[in-house]
């Protein structure tokens, strides 16, 4: 028997980490996910943790290198313009191999935008917002259990790989409130950590940690290990939800709220005699190539939603690679598409492709 | 059952919790629930609103475009979502506020001067729980008892003496 709770999504990120495991969380307030912040300042000191307010973004993700360098498990969290401001350390991290938990509950932007939701920071997350050639494990929640349970797994995936695992939200996520059944036990996985830098004794080779490499050879070489590890998880870790698309005219793929905003959809074009499937990434990063070849054969077409001008369409269209054609709506600036722009535009290309 | 129900008006009218008590109360009652808080600029600016699904099956969005049940309690609220409300909706105002003319012919409408009777029962804070009480009755969204212990749930326990007062207030709004 778990435990069954109403509670708000951001909350919910904080709870889930304490219960992962985590002990160590360094952020710096920002709308719509402050209550993270604010959860972590009552909660931590009561399991024996550290909450610190950071004076900066900065500050905060350069603590998160820090904490992560002695293998414990770390957290911060920010939205848009403040993840914008973590890049470089993101980066750092990165390329030192450290294994954190970053939380991005995206708001619109560019620039300091607005505060309502938005998902307009995929390329951020998934391509690469920082330099050089790295990834994050990117998970894209569209309920507020999955908040609970992608944030446990977040930091497994994480130690797992030594790899930084960021949990991609938007504002409707972050505030809305819903039941969460905690279970009574987690699952943490616990791995090897003789490379975390924690003092030796004089007992053994002391560890570095570090992103520098002059030495081009030795850099090459760190790359490809790099690229090694990320065809592992390219090929492991891919998860998606496919809903309603047997028989579909059209598949939708959304992430996030967006999705939710899409089985709404499915539900009135059913009862309006359409046929609609929903394909739900839920790693952004490694992208759920998989789903769309369980299905491509199914629909006439394929419609992105996403709440941006257009940025996962184009991991779609990569996928997809000629063989159907692929839509795209959106709405931008903190708007949410409603159930009726995305029937508007079903009907459009159900009278471009005459199906 | 799927009851779609948009809370609205300003801050410190107990929109919020008004919201988060039905969600609550709903999920007491083994229902799917989802609340979403308004929190942006409009909020700043003085008005609220809220936004609570109760469905016997899985909620696709928290958010909504429409909806099956309004509680209005000011003018500029009314005015917002008035066109929201499906037909043969749910309108239940705030009358001691909302003095603009309602619109529609197609919806129910009922009219409480909610914030009077809290200050005749001295007590501003109870207005909120008069309208749910109304709202309650008419769509049936969530069970008395399941309200009831929403309130001690979520009350911290030194509010708890209020209860019983809360719920003859609830009772009240039903009866009005």
């Amino acid at each position: 028997m778990g435990q069954k709770l109403l509670m708000k999504g951001n909350e919910v990120i904080a709870e889930a980490a304490i219960r992962a495991g985590c002990r160590h969380y360094f952020g710096y307030p920002i709308t719509p996910q402050t209550e993270i912040a604010h959860y972590m300042a009552k909660a931590m000191p009561k399991v024996g943790g550290v909450f610190l307010q950071a004076e900066s973004e900065v500050s905060a993700i350069n603590m998160v290198y820090g904490a992560a360098s002695t293998g414990k498990r770390v957290m911060t969290s920010s939205s848009s313009p403040g993840i914008s401001l973590k890049m470089e350390g993101i980066s750092y991290a990165a390329g030192a191999q450290l294994p954190a938990v970053i939380v991005n509950i995206m708001r619109g932007g560019p620039g300091l935008g607005g505060i309502q939701p938005s998902q307009s920071d995929y390329f951020q997350a998934t391509k690469g917002g920082g330099h050089g050639d790295y990834h994050m494990v990117v998970l894209a929640p569209s309920s507020v259990q999955e908040l609970y349970e992608l944030t446990v797994e977040a930091f497994n995936i994480a130690d797992r790989y030594r790899i930084l695992t960021m949990i991609l939200g938007d504002g409707v996520l972050g505030q809305m409130m819903e039941v969460v059944n905690f279970r009574d036990e987690e699952k943490i996985e616990t791995y090897d950590k003789s490379w975390a830098t924690c003092g030796h004794n004089n007992e053994r080779e002391h560890n570095i940690i570090t992103s520098i490499h002059i030495d081009p050879v030795i850099l090459e070489q760190w790359n490809n290990d790099l690229q090694k590890k990320y065809r592992l998880i390219y090929e492991k870790e891919q998860r998606y939800e496919l809903y309603n698309c047997e028989n579909a005219d059209i598949i939708l793929v959304a992430y996030g709220s967006v999705a939710r905003i899409c089985k709404g959809v499915i539900k009135e074009a059913k009862e309006q005699g359409i046929n609609i499937g929903l394909v739900r990434p839920i790693t952004l990063w490694p992208f759920p190539v998989d789903a769309f070849e369980k299905v491509i054969d199914i629909p006439s077409a394929f419609l992105t939603v996403e709440m941006s001008a257009g940025q996962m369409v184009e991991d779609v269209r990569l996928t997809v690679n000629g063989k159907k054609p692929v839509y795209f709506t959106g709405r931008m600036g903190g708007m949410i598409p409603t159930v009726n722009d995305i029937m508007s535009k079903i009907y459009e290309i159900k009278n471009e492709l005459k199906i | 059952m799927l009851h779609e129900i948009i809370i609205a008006g300003f801050g410190g009218q107990g929109i919020l919790s008004a919201g988060r008590l039905l969600a609550y109360a709903g999920m007491l009652d083994d229902k799917e629930v989802s609340f979403l808080p308004s929190y942006g600029p409009e909020m700043r600016g003085g008005t609220a609103n809220c936004m609570v699904v109760i469905s016997d099956s899985a909620i696709a969005s928290p958010v909504l475009n429409s909806c099956s049940a309004l509680i209005v309690m000011n003018n500029p609220s009314l005015e917002k979502f008035e066109s929201w409300l499906k037909p043969g909706g749910i309108l239940i105002t705030d009358s001691s506020l909302v003095r603009n003319k309602i619109k529609r012919t197609d919806i129910k409408t009922f009219e409480l001067p909610a914030t009077q009777y809290a200050l005749d029962a001295d007590n501003k804070a109870y207005s909120n729980i008069f309208l749910l009480g109304k709202l309650i009755k008419e769509t049936g969204c969530v069970k008395v008892e399941s309200f009831e212990k929403a309130l001690y749930n979520i009350l911290p326990e030194k509010k708890h003496y209020m209860i019983p007062e809360e719920m003859a207030v609830l009772k009240a709004g039903m009866d009005y």
